[in-house]
């Protein structure tokens, strides 16, 4: 006999979008379980890790918050490949701001974020009306320009790059910080994504034309949704900088391009917390792999492909419908 | 007669490089008028829906509605003023469930202001519309995923969407292209009912018996150019529509 698999939803007994009726501890639990364990799991990660991991896991963080920062693009109809602009302009903001003024992180942070944001949302203003491939040609080749331009005019540095910046206390705050805005920017994003401000978004996505002829300025939305992403992008820069007290050309390097997009394939794209799940296994992933000197770049590459042609959907996509359906085979009657 | 003129086109011309796609068309619409836009394909009917939407900016000439320019405005705030169209190519919101297609035309400024400076539950706004084009209320298919729909409902949510924003003039592009004739009629009642309510519709034709049932007056675009305007009946008796039609000695 001919078989299928038949899916059924888990849900809880009385829902209305928002509203929920829970009626027992285990319906509480099924609903609170996918978004405490994760954070639960972080922060003992970063209180059992030795130094060298916590540093890994702050980096994490910062991926994550790119890879986040390139969902929300891509969810209202951007795509970036040059998240190394918004990382690489907070980077030097806050790197020139304590440098030069002697600002302290508590303030260059917060600046470069508002200020990283604006410059980027000012830079591609002009390009907001290109659509698909053309839109992320010029962010793929801003990042560049700027590392030639810094290059050539010798300004912040040059080639030398800023060093000797300072940081933000200890380690352990350094983690703590970045564990805790990793994961307001992904609950408070997805909580936007579901909101009517979101399905704006996913209209713009789906149908510009559409959108506009609902009587919706779309470009204004579409700067909204890129201001709030390139300053995601910029405080992860911002961030970076103080770590690793030192800012340099390599900020605009390809690898911050890169990393997030392949996050968002291994995790999962239009989910926001696939993308930070991607981050968490490739980042570390590419850390463990050192050891293998040259052979590195080929097993992290076979890794990225064993993921994308096994579960093409992404790691999240296919984790939220095992947790959230039933699965069985039944029988079909020809 | 309808009541006064709402919307006037006036030697409206788009050349794309050589080709006229729309050359000195005028005409005036009345308020609560249902005007008919037919032609052979590629006589420029959409070029005109584009233009009357402000989608596509014209070489030439000027659109006026309610008195006002409206010619060089952007899309959204032609569509702000009143004036709401249906794309020929349908294309939904395919991420979200067909109702939820319905909210990001309700969440428009228009509507807002319409509603008094407030919005109103438009999970159940959106649900009223659909059950007014024809979906079963309740039914499945109203809080299905639009990318999954049959064709028939994504045209009926096209037209819905249209609906959604209260405008005072409705341009349909091929609304009934692609639908089979049982479909096409329970529109019909549907358009119909609009008039009733006082809309003003300018509809782009290939089905010319439905067109012919609703429509007070038709315009006959041939190469770009206006080449009749009338009564339905009257304008299938010109020579030069016959011609175009049937495409006897099509003048170049």
């Amino acid at each position: 006999m001919a078989q299928r698999k038949e899916r059924i939803d888990r849900g809880i007994k009385v829902r209305s979008d928002d509203v929920f009726v829970l009626t027992s501890w285990r319906e509480m639990l099924y609903l609170a379980a996918p978004r405490v364990v994760p954070v639960v799991a972080l922060f003992v990660l970063g209180l059992v890790a030795g130094p060298y991991w916590e540093r890994v896991l702050i980096s994490t963080c910062m991926f994550a918050l790119l890879a986040i920062s390139w969902d929300l693009l891509n969810s209202a109809g951007m795509v970036s490949l040059g998240q190394a602009l918004f990382f690489g302009v907070g980077a030097y903001i806050a790197g020139t701001l304590n440098h030069y003024l002697g600002l302290p992180p508590g303030l260059t942070i917060p600046i470069a974020t508002i200020g990283g944001g604006l410059l980027c949302t000012l830079a591609l203003l002009p390009v907001l009306r290109l659509r698909g491939i053309y839109f992320a040609m010029v962010t793929l080749i801003l990042p560049m320009m700027i590392e030639r331009v810094i290059e050539a005019t010798k300004i912040f540095g040059g080639t030398e790059g800023i060093s000797g910046l300072s940081t933000l206390g200890n380690e352990h705050l350094e983690f703590w910080l970045a564990a805790v805005v990793v994961f307001v920017a992904l609950f408070g994003f997805r909580r936007m994504m579901g909101a009517d401000y979101g399905l704006l978004l996913k209209g713009i996505n789906d149908n510009d034309r559409a959108v506009m002829s609902a009587g919706m300025n779309i470009y204004f939305y579409k700067a909204q949704a890129l201001f709030m992403a390139s300053a995601v992008g910029a405080f992860a820069g911002a961030f970076m900088t103080h770590a690793y007290q030192f800012v340099g050309m390599p900020v605009f390097a390809l690898d911050y391009s890169m990393i997030p997009i392949a996050s968002v394939a291994v995790g999962g794209m239009g989910t926001l917390a696939g993308p930070m799940l991607g981050s968490f296994i490739l980042v570390p992933l590419s850390e463990l792999l050192r050891g293998l000197g040259g052979l590195r770049v080929v097993i992290y590459a076979v890794i990225l492909v064993v993921f994308t042609v096994g579960l093409p959907e992404g790691i999240f996509h296919y984790l939220s419908r095992k947790y959230n359906q039933f699965e069985r085979w039944v029988g079909v009657e020809r | 007669m309808k009541g006064e003129v709402i919307l006037q086109a006036e030697n409206l011309s788009r050349y794309f490089g050589g080709v006229k796609a729309v050359d000195g068309v005028s005409f005036s619409l009345r308020r609560n008028e249902v005007l008919g836009v037919i032609g052979p394909n590629g006589s420029g009917k959409t070029t005109l829906a584009n233009l009357l939407t402000g989608f596509v900016k014209p070489s030439k000439g000027k659109v006026i509605f309610e008195g006002h320019d409206i010619t060089n405005l952007p899309p959204y705030k032609v569509a702000d003023r009143g004036i709401a169209r249906s794309f020929q190519m349908v294309k939904p919101f395919y991420q979200l469930p067909a109702f939820k297609n319905l909210n990001v035309a309700l969440l428009s400024p228009r509507v807002r202001r319409l509603a008094g400076g407030r919005y109103g539950d438009r999970d159940a706004m959106a649900k009223d519309l659909l059950e007014e084009v024809g979906f079963e209320r309740d039914s499945w298919v109203i809080s299905h995923q639009a990318a999954s729909l049959p064709h028939g409902y994504l045209k009926r949510l096209e037209l819905a969407k249209c609906m959604a924003l209260q405008p005072e003039v409705i341009v349909l592009d091929e609304l009934f292209s692609g639908l089979s004739l049982a479909e096409v009629a329970s529109l019909v009642p549907v358009i119909e009912k609009l008039v009733h309510q006082g809309k003003t519709l300018v509809m782009i034709e290939h089905r010319l018996r439905e067109l012919f049932r609703i429509a007070d007056r038709v315009l006959v675009l041939n190469f770009g150019q206006k080449i009749a305007e009338g009564e339905p009946a009257q304008v299938m008796e010109d020579p030069q529509v016959k011609g175009a039609y049937l495409g006897s000695e099509a003048e170049e």
